[in-house]
């Protein structure tokens, strides 16, 4: 048999996969649609919606445009107030997750009990959404931006929390070693060796969770906590869309200029 | 002349913990500006002391009606968190496959600008806005339930995986490109050869996490009525339904902490 008819009769054509791997792979995908369909199917979607909503939507670009302008009045104040609640918000969060994030990692927790708590406060934290933390605080202090800047702060500590508590996991321990050496208390010890190291993760950590913030603070008023959403929210039922439109323009613009300063000062800080 | 004072003050430096800021006039002034900020945004906040002192009564008032938690209506919960989990899963589901195209028009190494810059576009659009400001538009459009809140989930699920795999696709080597081009590789078969198996297992990631954040956003749209339990959490809030709320909330607690351990799990298993 020449090389020729070898070939022709074993054809070597490359794979990326083998066998195996490419019915285990279809296994997934199959897996993947039938999850989603028994999804969709029972949800019970009102699929006809669909066959107007491009005129729906039509209509609601119309009416919007273009933009009432001299709405910006009214508009200044709460948009301001918006960005205090994330401010503040995240301000207050600075000083709650510090001692969190000390209990939540292993190397600076006391026992397995605080750390199982610090874990618990953490957990609680970012599972509730800031509008539900929102919804609460409002029921406590009543409608107003304070029921707003707790609610930012109380979501926002489970994040910081999170990423400060594994950045004091991954500090290099032979600093903290050193430093133990000297004779030097527990307190000591965090103060010079633990919180040098992690300071960096801190702020970089509450400049990104800001600019996440102001993003939330917008939907705020929604639940009466404050901020430019109550004004979103009343011109919405009150079907002022040309008011809406320069609400959500203000909103754009505002979001995109502070993420813009959370990443520029973020990458000076690293 | 005095010795002593010159070494101590040249040849022993005194030692002092690392500072974020060294320069002592920016870390005091920054410090200061801070604080002048904190007291100014709240002298303008419109924020009622008189109320806040009544809060404490409140909340305890509030506490006290919480506990015990009430599992009694536990049909419409579990519907409420059924009807949660479906809308993330379908959401997901969608964006996943939504996030593709968008994702490859959103890489500018491999499609013409204005492909790219109308991709981009729509991919911070919709990650400005809250996702409960777009749910707002989508109850207007498909009116309230379900529908509305999967299709927003649908929107920031797409634009938050396509901006990752637009990202990782500008970050492959140039050369790996070129190398599949060279031999004649039409566009499809860069994408199976080439951008695929390097881009598959964080797209998989990512979409994973992304599960388990619309697991977390599903119960919120509902506040705004684009269904699952956050519609159900808003009614019983309105209602003053408070040992129902802790309930509610509990259950999102546990649903949440279970979706991240899955998510985990299956990015671990993934890596």
């Amino acid at each position: 048999m020449t090389v020729t008819e070898h070939a022709k009769k074993h054809p070597e054509v490359w794979r990326r996969f083998s066998p195996r791997q490419t019915l285990i792979r279809y296994a997934w995908y199959l897996a993947i649609v039938a999850v989603a369909t028994w999804s969709i199917s029972n949800l019970d979607l009102p699929w006809f919606y669909f066959l107007d909503a491009h005129i729906q939507a039509m209509d609601l670009v119309t009416r919007m445009w273009p933009p009432d302008v001299s709405f910006w009045e009214t508009l200044a104040a709460p948009l301001l107030e918006t960005i205090h609640i994330a401010t503040l918000g995240t301000i207050f969060t600075f000083f709650i997750a510090f001692p969190v994030a000390f209990l939540a990692a292993r190397n600076t927790t006391f026992n397995t009990v605080t750390w199982f708590v610090g874990r618990l406060i953490l957990v609680t934290s970012r599972s509730v959404n800031t509008v539900v933390w929102g919804l609460f605080f409002v029921a406590i202090f009543g409608p107003g931006p304070l029921a707003g800047i707790w609610a930012i702060a109380f979501r926002s500590i489970g994040f910081m929390g999170k990423l400060v508590a594994e950045a004091i996991e991954e500090i290099d321990e032979g600093v903290v070693e050193a430093i133990e050496a000297t004779g030097a208390s527990r307190l000591q010890v965090l103060w010079y060796g633990i919180l040098p190291q992690v300071m960096p993760v801190i702020y970089g950590t509450s400049v990104y969770r800001w600019d996440i913030n102001i993003r939330e603070s917008t939907v705020l008023g929604f639940v009466g906590a404050g901020g430019i959403g109550i004004l979103l929210y009343s011109s919405i039922n009150q079907f002022l869309w040309r008011e809406v439109s320069l609400i959500l323009l203000s909103v754009f613009g505002v979001v995109m200029i502070s993420e813009f300063l959370s990443a520029s000062i973020r990458q000076k800080i690293s | 002349m005095n010795i002593s004072s010159e070494i101590s003050s040249t040849t022993i430096p005194s030692w002092h913990r690392i500072r974020m800021i060294e320069h002592p006039v920016l870390r005091y002034g920054l410090m200061v500006l801070t604080l002048v900020y904190i007291l100014w945004s709240l002298g303008t906040l419109d924020i009622s002391w008189h109320r806040i002192s009544t809060g404490s009564p409140r909340a305890i008032n509030m506490f006290a009606r919480m506990i015990p938690p009430d599992f009694s209506r536990w049909a419409l919960l579990v519907k409420g968190v059924l009807e949660s989990i479906q809308m993330a899963l379908a959401a997901s589901f969608f964006g996943m496959l939504l996030s593709i195209p968008l994702g490859l028009c959103g890489a500018s190494n491999i499609v013409p600008k204005p492909v790219y810059l109308v991709a981009r576009t729509l991919i911070v659009l919709s990650r400005t806005f809250h996702e409960i400001i777009i749910a707002i538009f989508f109850v207007k459009i498909f009116g309230f339930g379900p529908l509305a809140g999967v299709l927003t989930l649908i929107v920031a699920s797409t634009s938050f995986i396509s901006k990752m795999i637009a990202e990782d696709i500008e970050n492959l080597p140039p050369g790996h490109l070129e190398a599949i081009r060279a031999t004649g590789a039409s566009f499809p078969k860069l994408l199976i050869y080439c951008i695929s198996p390097r881009v598959l297992p964080r797209y998989l990631g990512v979409s994973i996490y992304r599960l388990d954040a619309n697991i977390r956003h599903s119960t919120v749209v509902g506040i705004v009525g684009a269904g699952g339990i956050g519609q159900v959490l808003a009614a019983t809030f309105s209602r003053y339904d408070y040992d129902f709320s802790l309930t509610i909330l509990m259950t999102i607690v546990a649903l949440v902490f279970l979706g991240e351990f899955f998510s985990s799990w299956v990015r671990g298993y993934l890596r």
